[in-house]
């Protein structure tokens, strides 16, 4: 069976669980490969939590003299090892890096290429959520080496043993590669909560709030969620841009999504629509949101979210 | 300096957005405009204009590939203040991938650095309102060899570097560039200026110039459906959702309804 390269998402060397979704599917098209491009005593390490999703192979590229450069180098790298190993298709996550980096190694490589996909098939063939998840789109790639990215959440995380055999890749990046770059870079606090986009439950807040999202974080943090925004809580500077569902922020699908003081544009829609089950609480009966509900309460948040929070806290104790 | 600012022509995502039998996006049944996201990257662009020493000596040119209609869009970016549009269309276009639409694109730019002299910055919006993959920015700059600074929420030009704000998945990054270089800009950058009367009957006096494949020197047989790298094989129209429960909030009604239907459903 061919192999297929796994383009590894970390943060210092720490593996981000939709990488680990990738080689499930990975291993549908083939064998799965690993490229860990990282810091050099990490590799080691991410090598082994790889291999314990089912990678047979990890291609190690020590990063020591790409960090800090945008996406360029790591699609020289991708290149050299596309032309070494001709996998059966190349998967990325499908974030602004990973996405940035299939478009350029598309056109190096003279391949088709797909975002977003939200299942991959062993034949390759892809599922999409378009138009505001009001349509499905099934897709394959018909010339070159498909190169595909995929939302989180498209797959389980698996325990499958791989053999994970180390295989160190000396690639040569281009000066050329080496010219826009990071100059400063502050993490994001972590919040304690689950992230957004991989969160099983997911409670936002929206102009409905005032901008007091106490009540929101109350109920997320009672069912364990991750706290969202809208746009307009976002633009009024209530919560930051990393919290933002829609289609300028985060497009999340998780089993239950609870929106609250959100009216349901379809900007907004965009970004949850393809949740599992979606309740809604908001004062006005007529907002667009009630459409999309599986259970709605009309009624204001400020009264309505406490109240449920003791609820669930005394439910769950 | 020169600023070419790429713009699409998309269908209206508050209407009824649908595929056509081909599979390919209606865009005839639907109204067209420009793509919103777009509105930041002119106005961005605008700004570059209104902030640089001598503005007159910045030309900021709104380029389109798209069917007819997308004159619209270009006009648009004229009224809001852009300098002057040009639109490539061709029969041949339709139905084209991002690789191929980057090809043109790419062929346009160079012919209006041929024609007058180098753009600095290529802005384009962080992605289109309807195929939405945020890929054609990243697969242009590759094209035409440039770096590329992306997604930024900030902009901010000293001389040639320019310097942006990005907020990645982890973290908030500051990004740094030399000119030339392409530049895609999010809806963070802030609000994009509404077309003035002054600005809409000024752009009917601004040059607007149609190209074909032919004028670019692009073979109608590299771009389109037929050659695209990737084939839709099937567009299904998502079900409508069932109509849900609605209650009523009363006196805390609400919120033991709620916590009920969670419970039923196994989420407490």
């Amino acid at each position: 069976m061919s192999e297929v390269l796994v383009v590894v998402d970390h943060v210092d060397g720490a593996i981000r669980k939709p990488t680990l979704e990738l080689l499930t599917l990975a291993r549908r098209l083939g064998t799965a490969s690993a490229v860990f491009i990282g810091p050099a005593d990490a590799a080691a390490a991410a090598a082994e939590k790889l291999a314990a999703h089912g990678a047979e192979k990890v291609y190690t590229v020590d990063d020591a003299a790409l960090r800090g450069y945008l996406v360029v180098p790591k699609v020289e790298v991708l290149q050299q090892l596309v032309e070494k190993t001709s996998p059966a298709a190349v998967l990325l996550v499908s974030g602004a890096e990973g996405k940035e980096i299939a478009a350029r190694l598309s056109i190096r490589t003279g391949s088709g290429l797909i975002t977003d996909a939200v299942d991959v098939a062993a034949d390759g063939t892809t599922t999409q959520s378009v138009f505001a998840g009001s349509y499905t789109v099934q897709a394959k790639v018909t010339t070159g080496t498909p190169i595909i990215t995929v939302k989180p959440n498209a797959a389980p995380v698996e325990d499958v043993a791989g053999a994970g055999t180390v295989e160190p890749f000396a690639a040569t990046v281009s000066e050329a590669a080496r010219s826009a770059m990071v100059v400063a870079s502050q993490p994001r606090k972590a919040s304690g909560r689950p992230e957004l986009t991989e969160a099983a439950i997911v409670v936002s807040g929206g102009r409905g709030t005032g901008g007091d999202f106490a009540p929101v974080e109350g109920l997320a943090d009672a069912l364990g969620a991750a706290v969202g925004a809208s746009r307009a809580a976002v633009d009024s500077g209530w919560m930051p841009h990393s919290f933002q569902v829609g289609q300028t922020g985060k497009t999340v699908s998780p089993q239950l999504y609870v929106a609250n003081g959100i009216s349901g544009a379809i900007q907004h829609r965009a970004g949850m629509q393809t949740s599992k089950t979606i309740v809604a609480v908001n004062k006005d009966p007529e907002a667009p949101i009630f459409e999309l509900v599986d259970f709605g309460v009309v009624g204001d948040l400020h009264t309505v979210l406490p109240a449920l929070t003791e609820q669930v806290t005394q439910r769950k104790g | 300096m020169n600023i070419v600012v790429c713009v699409k022509y998309v269908p209206d995502a508050t209407a009824n957005r649908q595929f056509e039998a081909d599979n390919t996006v209606d865009r005839v049944g639907v109204d067209g405009l420009l793509s919103e996201l777009d509105e930041y990257a002119v106005e961005q662009a605008l700004q570059l204009k209104e902030k640089a020493e001598d503005p007159s000596a910045v030309t900021v040119t709104a380029l389109c590939v798209g069917p007819e209609q997308a004159t619209d869009a270009v006009r648009k970016a004229l009224q809001m203040g852009a300098d002057a549009g040009v639109l490539v269309t061709d029969e041949a276009v339709a139905g084209s991938d991002a690789p191929a639409t980057s090809l043109v694109l790419a062929k346009a730019v160079e012919k209006l650095a041929a024609e007058n002299g180098q753009a600095e910055i290529v802005m384009c919006g962080m992605a289109s309102t309807d195929a939405g993959m945020s890929v054609v920015p990243a697969m242009l700059a590759e094209r035409l060899g440039l770096p590329q600074v992306t997604f930024a929420s900030r902009v901010e030009t000293q001389g040639d570097q320019v310097r942006i704000k990005r907020d990645t998945d982890t973290a908030t990054e500051i990004v740094g560039g030399r000119m030339p270089l392409l530049l895609s800009v999010t809806d963070q950058t802030g609000e994009a200026r509404y077309p003035s009367f002054k600005g809409i009957m000024a752009a009917k006096k601004k040059p607007m110039t149609t190209w074909s494949l032919g004028d670019l020197g692009v073979d109608a047989g590299s771009v389109g459906a037929s050659v695209a790298w990737t084939v839709v094989e099937q567009t299904t129209a998502r079900p409508p959702r069932e109509a849900g429960e609605i209650v009523t909030d009363e006196d805390g009604s609400g919120a033991v309804a709620l916590a009920g239907f969670l419970a039923d459903k196994k989420f407490i």
